[in-house]
């Protein structure tokens, strides 16, 4: 079982059950987790699924895919260490517990 | 504020007007209503990643359960028959259902142009034509494809790479023409024959042979033979009901119909550019979402704000990522810099951006016709043309 907790940037946590393979954002919309907007769908065309991966977990979700960062540098909150495009984060066991922050504008 | 908001069309701006009723909170009755099988799926892999893959649950939008969670009826394989404005009423194919607010979000079907032997051809607009069409593939060594546009040049890059021998035989005198600059058509002729494949351009096909195509006067050999020649709006159903339709259901800067009881987004609507004011119906994923949310705002919160936000585009093409912001017509001019983005004008007036794989240029160009609207040449020219400094 993959459990992955969303913080929304008030605070509030959601932490839903994922199934392997899908990526953080699909798992994000499958639960209608606020934030996530994901328009163009997982074709890193929109930058607007960024998430902030907590803490260590940075290390366990792997290197930026190629484009990535210049998506997220133009999103629409600022690009930090720890930013990612949560459609390119594909879910493993090795990832349950992920927790992963929603920043304040998407869009 | 509407209880009972009825979404005919469960593409993907159906099913956002649905997801974003809720997000609002919206709590009276919705009902969805598709005309295909399948839950509500992305459309733009079809003729990309899902002809690679085969995977149709990746295309999915949002599971079952979330139609029951959110409590949203979600009827599939019903066909919409009428309207009738009168008594709030939309019949289809299993029964009807009545509405306080309708939104149409009918997309559109393929042209098919009358062209003899054209039912050989096959379409490349849902997932069960998708499925077909892989299967077929599977079985080709070689494919005509009709229509040198978006979908028709991402099917022939995957054909390609098949190793299928692929022609394309556009009607207008370059590729895209609708949709990009002439220099851009250039660059992806030049990309598509230099993967091997065969681009007649001038060339309208007459007709489609058990042998394959004739474009121009050019016979085609080809076991397979996809259609991919643009598509018109599904606005029947509406024109029938007695709503105004122009290349479109006919809205206004709010996305509402000639009837204040009905919505029109996405594929089908005409609506005023925000920008210049002049009828424009946009087929893009960004469009049909943004719509969707914009009418969910109104219709929940009230809020009677005019549609604005920026337009934009994407085509994969082999290793080409086509990315446009803004929109630009045929005829707008197109000065190229250095670094091979494409600045279209309207006048005095930048109308969009094109690039290729340059995401970080894209994402600012979106960013500037946010902040700026329309921006003059030399408003460009004092920045020359680099579009972070004009962020600032």
């Amino acid at each position: 079982m993959i459990n992955v907790t969303y913080i929304q940037p008030d605070g509030s946590e959601t932490t839903v059950t994922a199934q392997p393979g899908d990526s953080v954002m699909q798992t994000a919309l499958n639960n209608n987790i606020d934030g996530i907007i994901a328009e163009c769908g997982g074709s890193m065309a929109c930058a607007t699924c960024h998430v902030y991966v907590e803490g260590e977990w940075a290390d366990q979700t792997g290197a930026r895919m190629d484009g990535e960062e210049d998506m997220l540098d133009c999103a629409m909150s600022e690009m930090k260490d720890t930013s990612r495009l949560s459609c390119q984060i594909k879910l493993t066991e090795a990832l349950d517990g992920l927790r992963v922050h929603i920043p304040e504008e998407q869009a | 504020m509407p209880q009972r908001i009825v979404i005919v069309g469960a593409g993907q701006g159906g099913l956002q007007a649905a997801v974003s009723l809720r997000q609002e909170g919206h709590t009276g009755a919705i009902t969805l209503i598709g005309s295909e099988p399948h839950l509500p799926y992305q459309r733009p892999p079809l003729s990309k990643a899902y002809l690679k893959t085969g995977d149709a649950n990746s295309l999915r939008l949002r599971p079952r359960n979330f139609f029951e969670d959110q409590n949203i009826e979600l009827l599939l394989s019903v066909t919409v028959t009428r309207i009738d404005p009168a008594a709030q009423t939309v019949e289809h194919s299993v029964g009807s259902v009545p509405y306080d607010h309708l939104i149409l979000a009918t997309g559109t079907s393929n042209l098919r142009p009358d062209i003899p032997g054209l039912d050989r051809a096959l379409d490349l607009r849902t997932l069960d034509d998708a499925e077909a069409l892989r299967e077929a593939v599977s079985k080709a060594q070689s494919v005509a494809v009709i229509g040198g546009g978006f979908i028709g040049l991402e099917f022939a890059a995957v054909a390609r790479a098949f190793g299928l021998e692929v022609t394309v035989a556009e009607a207008a005198s370059r590729l895209m023409a609708r949709v990009v600059s002439p220099e851009m058509s250039d660059r992806f002729l030049k990309l598509h024959r230099g993967m091997g494949t065969t681009v007649l351009l001038g060339a309208p096909v007459s007709c489609v042979t058990e042998t394959g195509i004739v474009a121009g006067d050019v016979p085609v050999t080809a076991d397979l033979v996809v259609l991919a020649a643009g598509v018109r709006p599904n606005s029947e159903v509406a024109e029938r009901a007695g709503l105004a339709t122009e290349n479109g259901v006919l809205t206004d800067a709010r996305l509402l119909t000639s009837d204040p009881a009905i919505s029109a987004l996405g594929d089908c609507a005409a609506f005023p550019d925000p920008t210049t004011g002049r009828l424009v119906r946009l087929e893009s994923v960004q469009a049909a979402t943004d719509h969707a949310r914009l009418i969910a705002r109104r219709l929940v919160k009230g809020d009677e704000a005019s549609y604005a936000a920026v337009p934009w585009f994407w085509s994969d093409q082999a290793d080409s990522k086509l990315q446009i912001a803004g929109f630009a017509t045929p005829e707008d001019e197109a000065i190229v810099h250095p670094d091979g983005a494409v600045f279209r004008f309207d006048g005095d007036n930048l109308s969009a951006v094109e690039t290729v794989n340059a995401p970080r240029i894209h994402m600012q160009a979106r960013k500037l016709f946010a902040k700026h609207q329309r921006p003059t040449r030399d408003f460009l020219a004092a920045h020359e043309y680099e579009i972070a400094s004009m962020l600032r």
